[in-house]
């Protein structure tokens, strides 16, 4: 496994040409660290995440997974360098059940995909209760379980959330938030979004504060717990978030 | 008596027939969400390439290669293949409106290629010299019929099987999730793109198999048999019956089927004589009606996919 499972240096991304939303954004992900993006709404954090995986065109700088170019590639082909990606919204299909789900992000695993799957279901006992059930009909805690295990199926190295814990209760936040702990010391990288910035923090290596489609600060994430300026940046649009 | 069994047995294997092109529409749009507005453009080339390739040579046109029924009709099938795969390259990039507008112009292109192109497929006065087989054995009356009938029956309940088999499979699995969300399944490493296209080309040749029949069974095809009121009906056929729902799709066509003839019937037999010029038009505000009608108090039709409505989500 390479040291550095994703290395984002000085992007441009944007959703139509000559408009970037990232202006110059770099992100470098280290094999089993688990690494938070924080910032206000709007600051393209799930842009990054985006780019990252190709959903987004990048005009400029370079993404390199495990130690390759994406530059360029498409979506499809970019998910097959063991990364996983879970989006923010509609990270699983709500027609299929929960087994059909889990199979369809196994078939991209070239191991034996019973094993596998009898695995994940040992480590997300809440599932094998609802295999038959329709992924729409789970609660939004049950469909992040499920989206997280969808997202181990294939062994990723690295794995990309958008807010796994957004709106869950404070419980189940805390749990999908200690199992991607679990995951990191495992050997897997990940690189999270997320808005309960004092648990994610505590748990968490490292930790990019993104405002305005640039890096703001990046540090270790305790150090960075204590210190003014997040209070400061991202608090105040905590707060505003709370208010809209 | 054997007048309304040979009734029967003739408007079974229209209906039968056009149940298969249905199908063909509800992989498409109903297991993929394809708009396809030109089914009689790959109904039409199923028709055109059977009989093209299984009749007798032809003076003024290059029809009539003979070949062996089984492989003509499969030879059929295959060109509306070929068609819908250069047709998919060209368009599938495009979604919904755009998708269907553009196969709704090769359809139209399609009809006015073969009304044209005298060389081709006979021209305005369609294309002669098809045999259908076993006809020296089987006559022209009742018996022919029946068997045909069954042969298409057959060829139904193949199709309707392997679709079965088809949505249960995970193919069939990959459609959904691509159908309900594209980048969620690209970033499980599927290509859309791919699949997309390959469920427009098997699709489209099913209902070149429906075409192949069509053109079988009357031993015949002109431009007048690819109008596009026959997307229309098809299109109505499965909207009644239930799109993503391969039982309702045969069932709706043969309700559909049977509404058009008894309302051809009925209003030649009731309706005053200056209306009687009108009945064709009469019968397709009547399909019309039945399509909005359907769509108003019943959009997912009488026999809808099944499909949890999710609940609303918690964000
Ligand atoms: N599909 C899209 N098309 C065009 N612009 C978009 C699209 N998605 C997001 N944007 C714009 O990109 C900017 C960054 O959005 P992004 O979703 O990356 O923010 P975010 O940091 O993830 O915010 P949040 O915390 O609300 O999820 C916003 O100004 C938004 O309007
Ligand atoms: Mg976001």
């Amino acid at each position: 496994m390479p040291e550095i499972a994703l290395e984002v240096s000085k992007i441009f991304a944007g959703y139509v040409p000559d408009l970037p939303i990232l202006r110059g954004v770099s992100v470098k992900v280290k094999s089993g660290s688990l690494n938070v993006v924080i910032g206000p709404n709007g600051a393209g954090k799930s842009t990054l995440i985006k780019a990252i995986v190709g959903l987004v065109p990048v005009s400029k700088g370079r993404i390199l997974l495990g130690g390759k170019e994406m530059g360029g590639i498409k979506p499809h082909l970019i998910a097959r360098h063991r990364i996983s990606y879970v989006p923010q919204i509609d990270n699983i299909f709500r027609t299929l059940t929960v087994r059909q789900n889990l199979e369809l992000a196994l078939r991209s695993s070239d191991r034996n995909t019973n094993e596998r799957l009898t695995e994940l279901l040992i480590k997300f006992p809440i599932l094998s209760e609802k295999m038959k059930e329709k992924a729409g009909a789970l609660s939004g805690g049950q469909r992040q379980f499920l989206a997280v295990a969808m997202a181990l199926a294939t062994y990723p190295d690295i794995i990309l959330m958008d807010e796994p814990s957004a709106g869950l209760a404070p419980k189940a936040a805390q749990e999908i938030l200690e199992l991607l702990r679990e995951l990191s010391n495992s050997g897997v990288a990940i690189l999270l979004i997320e808005q309960n910035v004092n648990q994610a923090l505590r748990l968490a290596d490292h930790c990019y504060i993104l405002a305005e489609g640039r890096n703001q600060v990046d540090g270790e994430a305790s150090k960075l717990l204590n210190d003014p300026i997040v209070g400061e940046i991202y608090l105040g649009g905590k707060r505003l978030r709370a208010g809209g | 008596m054997i007048g309304i069994f040979s009734y029967i047995v003739f408007f079974a294997t229209i209906a039968s027939i056009l149940a298969i092109a249905v199908l063909g529409l509800n992989l498409q749009w109903g297991n993929t969400g394809l708009f396809n507005g030109g089914v009689v453009a790959f109904f039409g080339a199923g028709a055109y390439g059977t009989l093209l390739l299984g009749g007798s040579p032809q003076p003024d046109h290059i029809a009539g290669f003979e070949l062996f029924y089984p492989i003509a009709l499969i030879g059929g099938m295959a060109i509306a293949g070929i068609l819908a795969w250069v047709v998919g390259i060209l368009t599938l990039k495009m979604r919904h409106d755009y998708l269907a507008i553009s196969t709704f112009g090769v359809a139209v292109a399609f009809e006015n290629l073969m009304r044209n192109a005298e060389w081709l497929g006979g021209g305005a006065k369609g294309l002669r010299g098809f045999e259908r087989p076993f006809r020296e054995s089987l006559g022209d009356g009742f018996l022919y019929n029946s068997v045909f009938l069954i042969l298409v029956l057959f060829c139904l309940l193949a199709t309707y099987w392997f679709l079965e088999y088809l949505v249960s499979s995970p193919f069939g699995r990959l459609l959904r999730a691509i159908r309900e969300d594209e980048n969620a399944a690209r970033s499980l490493g599927k290509n859309p793109a791919q699949i997309r296209l390959t469920a427009f080309v098997c699709g489209s040749v099913i209902m070149g198999l429906a075409g192949g029949l069509y053109g079988t069974f009357y031993a015949f095809v002109s431009p007048q048999d690819v109008l596009p009121t026959l997307t229309f009906q098809i299109w109505a056929m499965l909207i009644v019956g239930g799109a993503g729902n391969n039982k309702g799709a045969v069932l709706g066509a043969f309700l559909i089927w049977a509404a058009w003839t008894f309302s051809g019937w009925a209003l030649s037999r009731f309706a005053p004589i200056e209306a009687q010029l009108y009945t064709g038009s009469i019968q397709y505000v009547l399909i019309g009606l039945v399509i909005v009608t359907m769509l108003l108090w019943r959009p997912q039709g009488l026999f809808p996919e099944r499909l949890v409505v999710s609940q609303s989500s918690l964000r």
